[in-house]
C-alpha cells in the first residue's frame, strides 16, 4: 500500500473540491478500494471519503425510490418498499459477498467495484491491460472459467463482479451523478461499458465525477421479480451466472419482461434481446427457451468457460419459468 | 515419502539388520504394548469423558500470545519480495527506493545476507526439517515462481509492506517445467523414500486383473492443495548474543531447532525455539524459508524482527499438497471377491525435495486380494515444495480407491458396503502381520445403520425432490497409528501434590495439552487440576513431531516410561520403612495421590509422605519413551466409514451435501468433545476436497493465481450440514491408552463418499477433482 492522505467530504460540493487535481479516489466503505491498494493495484496519493453524503432511501414523486450512493448494501436490501417492490433487488445484494462485507459496502462502491480477474491483482507477475494499457491479457490462454462470454475484446475478457447491478440494470435504474460540468442523470445501463481497445476505463463517468444517487423508477411489475445466482460454494462466492428478471404476464401471455445476466460481461448484461423475444409471447417453456437463445446467440466461450453458455441458459429459462408459474 | 514412512523407517533403522526380521516374530511380551496399558482397563477416570480445552478460555479471550503477537522491545517488521517468474536468476535487482523509503531499516537481498548453509532437508536425517536442500537467499537463482528475493525491515508493518512493492527486480529466465504434461514428457521417476522404492508386488497384478470377470480400471485426479490454516505464518525472532531466540508457529519444535542450527553453524542449545500456541498446523507449520531469512535479518539489523507472511506470501513460499494421476484396476470373481488390486500412478514433486505423495498407503491396508501391484512415481516440477497435508497420501488415495469400489460395485451389482465388508482381510494383506485392533465391519454396520443406507436407491438418478437430484454414497477412510521415536517426557512431582509435565509437543488448537493433562493425571493419580502440562518448548528433553496422527501416541509412550522412572525413584526413596518395601516398580501403580501395590491396594503410601520422608521437596524424573517396535510386530491402524447424501441441482448441477456421517474405529477415544471436533474437522475439510478446494497454478509460468480465501474455495457455513460421528471406542490393546491419533483420518474416505454420492444422484462418475458444477452440467 502506498501512502496516502484521507479527508472526508461534508457534502458533494466539498467532496468534489477535495478530488480535484489530486490523484485521488472517493473511498465508500473500502470493501475493495482499500484491498486494490494493498494490492498496489491502486495508488491513490488522497482519499476522499464519501460516506458522510447522502444515505437517504427515499420515496420519489413518481412512486419510484431514490438512493443516495451513501446506503449501505444491508440498508438497501432490508428496506421494505425494496423487499416488496423490488425484490430482485433485495435478493441480489443478498447473494452477494458476506453479511460483514454488506454492512460496509456503499452503493456508490458497490456500482464502481472492479473485476475480480486473478491477473488484474497480480501486480507483480501478471499481464493485465486493465491495470497496465497495452500489457497484454494473461487471462486469455489462462485461469478464465469465470470470465466473459458476451462483448469481450482480444484486449480484455473480464466480467463485472456485482451482484447489485445486475438487478439495476434489469430495473431500468438511472445514475445521479456530480462533477466539474455539474450535476447529470444517465441510464444505469450506460454507466458501465464494454472492454473494447480500453479495458483500462470501466464507466463512462468523467474523471473525478462523482455518484449521488441511483434512481429507480415504479416499475410496478417488479414485485413479481427474482434473482437467481449460480456459484462454486453455497454463499461467499462470485456469480459464475446470474439472472435478475421480472415478468409481466396477462392472460397468459407476456406484456412486459426486464432481464439481465451477471457473470457473462465486462458489465452487468441488459438482456433485450431476450426481452424482445418474449414480448406478447405465451408464457410457456420453448417461448423461454427461444428468447434464452436469443440472447446467448453470439456467446462466445474461451477456453475454461464454455459451461457458462449452457449454464447461462438454463438458468435463464429456469428462473423465467419460476415467475411465470406463480402468475398461473 | 509420508511423516508416517519418516518414522517407520527412523524405526527401522533402530533395530537394523536382522533383528528387524525378528521383531515380527517376537513373543508380543517383548513388545512395547504386548502387555496392554493398564490406564486401558481403568474406567470410571477421567479418560473418555468430555472435557473443554484448557487452553480455550485463554484463547477466547485474545490472551494467548501467538507467535507475530510476542512483544518485544525495538521490533523491525518485515515484508518479503518474491520472484515472478519460475527458474533462472536475478538480473538486477534495484532496492534504492525501498531503501529510501520512510521506515526502512534495511533491505537485504543474496547480495548482503549473511552466508548460510542450506538447511538439511526433511528425512535426510532423524531431525532434519529443510522444506527443501536449496540454499537461502545466497545466490541469484530462482527455484520457483514466487521464491523470496528481498526482505525489507522496517519501523512498521505499513511501512515495511510499502517499501517492499519499491524493489524492482528483472530476470534472465531460464527454461523451465511448469506443466504436467512438460513434466511427464521429462519421464518419471520411482517414488523413492530413503532410497527405497514405493512399489509393492504381489503376484502378477494384470494377468489376475484381465482374468477377471468383474473389473474396472481408470484414471483419478486430484489437483494441488494449499494450506489455509486460520493463523498466518509468523514468527518474532532474535538473537540474545551467540543465541537465536524464534517464538514462531511450529509442529516441530525439537528438529525445527537442530535444522536452524545447522543453518546457522550453531551448537544446538543455542537456537531456542517456543510455540505454546499454533493457529492451525494441518502438515504446514514446520520449517519454510520466513524463519531462516527472518533470523538472518535480524542478525543484520541487530534488532527483533517479526515476520509474519501475509495470505499471499504463505501461498507463495508455504508448499501444499501436489497433484495426483492415479491409477486404480480393481478385478473381482463373479462373487464379489477381489483377484487384483492395482493402484499406480504419478505425483509431482520438486527437483529440491523429497515428498512423493504417497497415495498407495491405504491401499495397502484396504483389502484382502489374490494380487497387488502399487507403485507412486514421480514428475518433477518447478514449484514451491509439496509437502504434507492433513492425512498426506490417504486423502488422495483413498478418493481413488474409494471410487473404484463404488465404481465395481456397481459393475457387479452389489452393495458396495456388503462389496467392503466381503473383502475385508484377516491379516494385513501385504506384510501379513497380525492386526492390532481392527473393527471396521462393526463401524461398517453401526454407520449403515444409523445413517439409513438401506434406504438408498440402487439405479442412479432415480431420486428427485423438486429441482434436486438426491443421492448417496459411502466409502472408507484409514489412517495408520504411528508413534515416532525419540519422544521423552520429564515429570516434577511436588510434596504438596502437583506434578509439571514436560513435553516438547504441540498444541494446534486440537486439545493436545487438555488430552496430556486428562492421561498425566491418570497416569500419576492425581486430579486435572493438579496438574501442570508444559510443551511447545524446544528446552524441553526429547523429539515430538505434531504430524502423521502421532503425537498422542507419543506423548503417552513418553508419560508412561518418566512416570515408570518417577515410581522407581519413588520406591527407592521410600525405603524399608515404607509399606511398599521390598517391591518392584512392576508391581506398583499411581492412585490418589499415592503409590499402591497393583493387587493390593492396602499396601500404599502417598507421594508427600513419601517426599516428606526423605525432606524433599519435590522430585524429577525424566525418561525417553521406548522404541516404537510395536508398529513392526503388528499391522496397526485407524479406520472409518463414511456416509453422505447429497443434492444436485438438475438445472445448475451445483451440488449441496444434505448430511455426513462418519462412524469411526480408531481405538480408545480420549476426550469425546475434542476428538468430535478433530473428525467433524476433518471431514469438512474432505468436502471442500470433494467440491471446491483447488490451487490455481498457472501452468505457463508457475503462478498460483488463487492466493486468497476470497478465490481459493473452502467450505463457507452454509457448506456444511449436520454432522454425525460415532465411533466404536474399542481400545486398541497394543497401544498407550489403548488410544490411536484421530488427526487426519476425518479427511480421508470423505471425498469418495461424496463422489459416489454424486454419482448416485446424476449417474455420472467425475473422477477429477474438485466435483464442480462444470463437470456435472
Ligand atoms: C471477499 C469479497 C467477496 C465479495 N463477494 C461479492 C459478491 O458475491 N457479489 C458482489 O456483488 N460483490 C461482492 N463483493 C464486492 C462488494 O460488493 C464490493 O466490495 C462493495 O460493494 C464495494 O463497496 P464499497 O462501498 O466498499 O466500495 P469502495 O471499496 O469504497 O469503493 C469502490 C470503488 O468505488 C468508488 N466510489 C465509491 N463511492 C463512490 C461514489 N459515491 N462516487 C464515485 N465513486 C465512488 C471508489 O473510488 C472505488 O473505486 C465482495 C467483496 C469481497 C471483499
Ligand atoms: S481479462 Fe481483463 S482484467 Fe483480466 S487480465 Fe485480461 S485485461 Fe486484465
Amino acid at each position: 500500500m502506498n501512502p496516502f492522505s484521507y479527508v472526508r467530504a461534508v457534502d458533494s460540493a466539498d467532496a468534489l473540491r477535495q478530488r480535484a487535481g489530486h490523484a485521488a479516489a472517493y473511498l465508500g466503505g473500502g470493501t475493495n478500494l482499500v484491498d486494490l491498494m494493498r494490492e498496489t493495484v491502486a495508488r491513490p496519493e488522497k482519499l476522499v471519503d464519501v460516506t458522510g453524503l447522502s444515505s437517504a432511501i427515499t420515496q420519489s414523486d413518481d412512486g419510484g425510490l431514490l438512493i443516495g450512493a451513501a446506503a449501505r448494501n444491508t440498508a438497501l436490501a432490508e428496506h421494505r418498499v425494496v423487499r416488496t417492490r423490488y425484490p430482485m433487488l433485495a435478493r441480489a445484494i443478498l447473494a452477494g459477498a458476506s453479511g460483514q462485507i454488506r454492512n460496509m459496502a456503499t452503493v456508490g462502491g458497490n456500482l464502481l467495484q472492479r473485476t475480480r480477474c486473478a491477473y488484474f491483482y497480480d501486480t507483480d507477475g501478471s499481464h493485465c491491460n486493465k491495470r497496465r494499457p497495452a500489457s497484454g491479457c494473461d487471462a486469455l490462454e489462462g485461469f478464465n472459467r469465470n470470465h466473459a462470454i458476451l462483448g469481450a475484446s482480444p484486449a480484455c475478457v473480464a466480467t463485472h463482479p456485482s451482484d447489485m447491478c445486475v438487478a439495476l440494470a434489469a430495473l431500468d435504474a438511472t445514475v445521479h451523478v456530480e462533477g466539474k460540468g455539474g450535476a447529470r442523470t444517465l441510464p444505469f445501463i450506460d454507466l458501465h461499458r464494454l472492454p473494447g481497445d480500453h479495458p483500462d476505463i470501466d464507466t463512462t463517468l468523467e474523471q473525478g465525477e462523482l455518484i449521488t444517487a441511483i434512481a429507480l423508477p415504479p416499475l410496478t411489475f417488479a414485485s413479481r421479480s427474482n434473482y437467481r445466482k449460480v456459484r462454486d460454494r453455497s454463499s461467499y462466492a462470485f456469480a459464475l451466472i446470474s439472472v435478475a428478471a421480472a415478468l409481466k404476464i396477462e392472460g397468459g401471455h407476456i406484456s412486459d419482461a426486464r432481464i439481465a445476466l451477471g457473470g457473462v460481461a465486462h458489465k452487468p448484461w441488459r438482456a433485450f434481446k431476450a426481452e424482445a423475444a418474449l414480448q406478447g409471447h405465451e408464457a410457456t417453456e420453448p417461448v423461454f427457451r427461444a428468447a434464452a437463445m436469443a440472447e446467448l446467440a453470439d456467446a462466445q466461450s474461451l477456453s475454461r468457460n464454455g459451461f457458462k453458455i449452457e449454464l447461462a441458459t438454463r438458468t435463464l429459462i429456469a428462473t423465467l419459468a419460476d415467475l411465470a408459474g406463480g402468475a398461473s | 515419502m509420508s511423516i508416517i514412512d519418516s518414522a517407520k523407517s527412523a524405526a527401522q533403522t533402530l533395530v537394523q539388520g536382522a533383528m528387524s526380521k525378528l521383531v515380527p516374530l517376537a513373543p508380543d511380551s517383548w513388545i512395547p504394548g504386548g502387555v496392554p496399558d493398564p490406564l486401558i482397563a481403568r474406567k470410571h477416570g477421567l479418560i473418555g469423558t468430555p472435557v473443554s480445552r484448557l487452553d480455550g478460555p485463554l484463547k477466547v479471550q485474545g490472551r494467548a500470545r501467538f507467535s507475530a503477537e510476542v512483544d518485544a522491545a525495538d521490533i523491525a517488521y518485515a515484508a518479503l519480495v518474491h520472484a515472478a517468474v519460475p527458474r533462472g536468476r536475478i538480473a538486477t535487482l534495484d532496492t534504492a527506493a525501498a531503501r529510501a523509503a520512510p521506515g526502512v531499516i534495511l533491505v537485504m537481498t543474496h547480495e548482503n545476507a549473511p552466508r548460510m548453509n542450506a538447511p538439511a532437508l526433511f528425512g535426510s536425517s532423524p531431525t532434519a526439517v529443510g522444506p527443501a536442500d536449496l540454499p537461502v537467499m545466497q545466490d541469484d537463482r530462482i527455484h520457483w515462481n514466487g521464491q523470496p528475493i528481498a526482505i525489507v525491515l522496517a519501523e512498521t508493518q505499513e511501512q515495511a509492506d510499502h517499501a517492499r512493492s519499491l524493489v524492482v527486480a528483472t530476470y534472465s529466465i531460464e527454461p523451465s517445467i511448469t506443466s504436467l504434461k512438460a513434466a511427464k514428457d521429462a519421464g518419471p521417476k520411482p517414488g523413492l523414500f530413503m532410497g527405497e522404492p514405493l512399489l509393492t508386488q504381489i503376484g502378477d497384478a494384470e494377468a489376475f486383473l484381465s482374468a477377471a470377470p468383474y473389473k474396472i480400471d481408470h484414471l483419478y485426479r486430484t489437483p494441488r492443495h494449499n494450506h489455509n490454516p486460520i493463523e498466518l505464518h509468523g514468527a518474532t525472532i532474535w538473537w540474545d548474543g551467540d543465541t537465536l531466540v524464534i517464538h514462531d508457529a511450529t509442529q516441530m519444535v525439537t528438529a525445527q531447532g537442530l535444522t536452524i542450527a545447522g543453518v546457522f553453524d550453531l551448537k544446538p542449545e543455542q537456537v531456542h525455539i517456543l510455540s505454546p500456541y499454533v493457529g492451525g498446523g494441518f502438515g504446514s507449520k514446520g520449517l519454510w524459508v520466513h524463519q531462516i531469512i527472518g533470523a538472518a535479518a535480524a542478525k543484520l539489523a541487530g534488532r527483533p524482527v517479526r515476520i509474519a507472511l501475509s495470505r499471499e506470501g504463505v501461498y507463495r513460499i508455504v508448499g501444499g499438497r501436489t497433484l495426483t494421476e492415479q491409477r486404480v484396476a480393481i478385478g473381482a470373481q463373479a462373487d464379489g471377491c477381489f483377484t487384483s488390486i492395482i493402484h499406480s500412478g504419478i505425483a509431482a514433486m520438486t527437483p529440491h525435495n523429497n515428498m512423493p505423495e504417497p497415495f498407495i498407503l491405504g491401499t495397502k491396508v484396504g483389502y484382502g486380494a489374490d494380487s497387488f501391484k502399487l507403485s507412486v512415481e514421480t514428475v518433477e516440477m518447478d514449484m514451491v515444495a509439496n509437502t504434507f497435508m492433513r492425512a498426506p497420501g490417504e486423502a488422495v488415495g483413498t478418493f481413488a480407491l474409494e471410487c473404484a469400489i463404488d465404481e465395481l460395485a456397481a459393475e457387479i451389482g452389489m452393495d458396495p458396503v456388503d462389496l467392503r465388508i466381503l473383502n475385508e482381510p484377516v491379516k494385513d494383506p501385504i506384510s501379513g502381520l497380525p492386526f492390532s485392533s481392527r473393527h471396521i465391519v462393526e463401524a461398517w454396520r453401526r454407520g449403515a445403520e444409523r445413517f439409513g443406507w438401506s434406504e438408498r436407491i440402487t439405479t442412479p438418478g432415480t431420486r428427485r425432490e423438486g429441482e434436486w437430484l438426491i443421492g448417496m454414497g459411502c466409502a472408507t477412510g484409514t489412517y495408520p497409528y504411528y508413534r515416532m521415536p525419540g519422544a521423552a517426557a520429564r515429570i516434577t512431582l511436588t510434596r504438596n501434590g502437583t506434578a509439571t509435565v514436560e513435553i516438547a509437543a504441540h498444541e494446534m488448537g486440537m486439545g493436545t495439552s487438555t488430552t496430556t493433562a486428562i492421561v498425566a493425571a491418570e497416569r500419576l493419580g492425581l486430579p486435572m487440576d493438579k496438574i501442570d502440562v508444559r510443551y511447545g518448548d524446544s528446552t524441553i528433553p526429547g523429539a515430538i513431531m505434531a504430524g502423521g496422527s502421532q503425537q498422542t501416541a507419543a506423548i503417552g509412550g513418553a508419560v508412561i516410561a518418566a512416570h515408570n522412572a518417577l515410581v522407581a525413584q519413588l520406591l527407592k526413596m521410600a525405603g524399608n520403612d515404607s509399606p511398599l518395601a521390598g517391591l518392584t516398580s512392576a508391581e506398583v501403580g499411581s492412585e490418589d495421590g499415592a503409590l499402591v501395590k497393583l493387587d493390593d491396594p492396602t499396601r500404599r503410601e502417598s507421594y508427600a509422605s513419601i517426599l516428606n520422608r526423605a525432606q524433599m521437596d519435590s522430585i524429577v524424573a525424566s525418561e525417553e519413551a521406548s522404541q516404537p517396535l510395536e508398529m513392526m510386530h503388528w499391522s496397526m491402524h485407524s479406520h472409518s466409514a463414511i456416509f453422505c447424501e447429497i443434492a444436485v441441482n438438475s438445472i445448475t448441477a451445483e451440488t449441496r451435501v444434505r448430511r455426513i456421517l462418519g462412524s469411526f474405529d480408531c481405538g480408545r477415544i480420549l476426550n469425546p468433545k475434542t476428538a468430535r471436533s478433530q473428525f467433524r474437522g476433518g471431514m469438512i475439510m474432505g468436502l471442500g476436497m470433494a467440491l471446491m478446494e483447488e490451487t490455481q497454478f498457472d501452468e505457463r509460468n508457475g503462478r498460483i493465481m488463487n492466493p486468497s480465501l476470497s478465490e481459493y474455495h473452502i467450505p463457507v457455513h452454509l457448506d456444511v450440514p449436520d454432522i454425525d460421528v460415532i465411533w466404536t471406542d474399542i481400545a486398541d490393546p497394543h497401544t498407550p491408552m489403548g488410544a490411536h491419533g484421530i488427526g487426519e483420518i476425518g479427511i480421508t474416505g470423505t471425498a469418495a463418499a461424496v463422489a459416489n454420492a454424486v454419482y448416485n444422484a446424476t449417474g455420472k462418475r467425475v473422477r477429477d477433482l474438485p466435483i464442480t458444477l462444470d463437470k456435472l452440467l
